[in-house]
């Protein structure tokens, strides 16, 4: 049963995530190559909190403060990235990002007060499978909100043409800074979400691979589609633990698969399973 | 009613070597339909971009509306009215025909952020108001029928039209057209015609057009400046431009004496 719910738990957690980097990736079209490094700095802050600032009060009312000190920590370092690198477009941004993740992993690597290359242990366990999906709801209902609301179509709008969205009068700089922000923020969620239910933290856990992980999720739901961010995070972590039960030579194979599955996958539907639209019973009229 | 609204003043605007708008003043009135002329390369699209933001002028000042546009953001002139197209169509593409009307009310809209995701009653209340604002919009350029269409999906002539009605749903007191009736057809170009000045006329508002298209020009324009190598070479009422010398060499050329 502990496999079963490690996984419904990392599913939960990268339900989060995805839709953290989806806000900055998806729906304001800044690629971020670092969101793993802002998931790093959350579970370690909070963990940090937990550890050695936790207050005398009731385990639940501790956890929802290391979750606000994962939130902020990484908010903080979202401003600081933000700052300098969001004047950068595209593949300038996304290296610039990518060396922000690789510098939180190495300055985490070298601190000592959190365990260094040896890992951080000793966490509490303080968040269960319910505190994840609770999370994981709260978010998705936040960002199709979002979605639906001015502010929203400002920041998509950044997306789909800057000079067009600055001469209807959106400060450019204001929404991108936003979106990194607040996305970078969830991910810190996230990470005291990650932290409290495994106990122990590493640095490996939060390298170049995983942002790139985070990524393709985004991208294979759908950029911009709040219910393709869901899909795409349970549907690339089931895939990899499914074909380890499907026995003989396709569990051996199950990491060559799993790419070739996702390269048919990019090829037969580019845009993601759902492109930028949301999930409906409804049927979509053809002309849209 | 000749109450000033935009006056530019010595604007020159250098790119490295190049002058593009060399010494450029002149001025235009509330309810003024203006036409900027002169062959390609003259500096017409560059003054657009100074006077909306996009470039902050090398010296010289641009003046809207009694008040100095000199290092104000682009999105902040959008905001104090001043709205345009582009030359080249810059739709939002892959949103909905609505979606992009609605976008452009982004500065008239009166709810926080946290109204937006709690969906409070002000939030409802502030969307309704806006979209019946953008369907009423949208059934003027005869658009209503292709609310939900994306975009990218709208034939050339209602492209241009939707990126009309978009700069005028951000409540202007000043239009700026970069080129409307390019590539439309005759047709099309008659109906731009009788558009611009009912826009005029229903929303109050001044416009200034830049435009190839003599005829349209002529027909719709009260006052003509026309540009050249980045110069004010001539300003009048149509009539005046099209006997005037100066004007006639900058399209033509100048006569040379046929000594040959």
């Amino acid at each position: 049963m502990d496999y079963y719910l490690q996984i419904l738990l990392i599913v939960g957690i990268f339900i989060t995530l995805t839709l953290s980097l989806n806000l900055i990736n998806g729906f304001c079209g800044q690629f971020s190559l670092g969101h793993a490094g802002f998931w790093g700095v959350g579970a370690y802050a909070s963990a940090l909190y937990t550890v050695f600032y936790a207050l005398p009060v009731h385990s639940s009312i501790n956890m929802i403060i290391a979750m606000m000190v994962g939130f902020l920590a990484s908010a903080v370092c979202g401003i600081l990235i933000g700052v300098p690198c969001l004047r950068l477009k595209g593949d300038y941004l996304a290296i610039a990002t990518l060396g922000f993740g690789e510098i939180i992993r190495i300055i985490i690597t070298m601190t000592e007060k959190v365990g260094g290359p040896r890992g951080f242990i000793n966490i509490p366990h303080w968040a269960n499978i319910y505190w994840v999906y609770f999370i994981a709801l709260l978010v998705t209902i936040f960002m199709l909100n979002l979605k639906r609301s001015a502010f929203g179509r400002a920041i998509i709008s950044i997306r789909e043409d800057e000079i067009a969205a600055e001469n209807m009068g959106v400060n450019l700089f204001r929404y991108k800074l936003f979106s990194f922000t607040i996305g970078a923020g969830i991910a810190g969620i996230a990470g005291a979400l990650f932290a409290h239910t495994q106990q122990f933290l590493h640095p490996s856990n939060f390298n170049f691979m995983w942002s790139v992980c985070i990524l393709v999720m985004v991208i294979l739901g759908g950029q911009g589609s709040v219910t393709g961010s869901v899909v795409g995070a349970v549907v690339l972590t089931i895939i990899p633990e499914a074909l380890r039960f499907a026995g003989g030579n396709i569990s051996a194979w199950r990491m060559t698969i799993f790419p070739v599955l996702l390269i048919a996958l990019m090829l037969a539907r580019p845009q993601g399973i759902f492109g930028p639209h949301e999930f409906s019973w409804k049927k979509r009229r053809i002309s849209t | 009613m000749t109450i000033p609204l935009l006056i530019l003043e010595n604007v020159t605007m250098k790119f490295g070597g190049l002058t593009a708008v060399n010494d450029v003043s002149l001025q235009v009135n509330q309810h003024d339909l203006v036409a900027i002329i002169g062959p390609n390369g003259a500096g017409k699209t560059t003054l657009f971009n100074t006077i909306t933001g996009i470039y902050v002028p090398t010296s010289g000042s641009v003046e809207f509306n009694h008040k100095k546009l000199t290092n104000i953001k682009s999105s902040d002139i959008t905001e104090r009215g001043i709205a345009r197209t582009f030359q080249n169509i810059r739709l939002f593409k892959d949103l909905s025909v609505l979606d992009n009307i609605k976008l452009a009310k982004h500065t008239r809209i009166h709810y926080g952020f946290w109204a937006g995701i709690f969906r409070t009653k002000k939030f409802h209340q502030e969307e309704q108001k806006i979209e019946a604002e953008c369907l009423k919009l949208l059934s003027l350029f005869k658009l209503e029928d292709k609310k939900d269409f994306l975009a990218r999906n709208l034939a050339y002539g209602q492209q241009r039209k939707l990126e009309m009605a978009r700069a005028l749903a951000t409540a202007p007191k000043l239009l700026l057209l970069d080129e409307p009736a390019a590539g439309m057809n005759p047709t099309e170009t008659k109906e731009l015609t009788e558009l611009i000045h009912l826009i005029r006329d229903q929303f109050n508002i001044a416009v200034i057009l830049i435009e190839h298209d003599m005829k349209l020009v002529m027909e719709i324009a009260e006052k003509i400046f026309v540009l050249d190598y980045g110069q004010l070479i001539a300003s009048g009422t149509p009539k005046e431009i099209q006997n005037n010398k100066r004007v006639i060499e900058a399209y033509l050329g100048v006569e040379i004496e046929a000594s040959l």
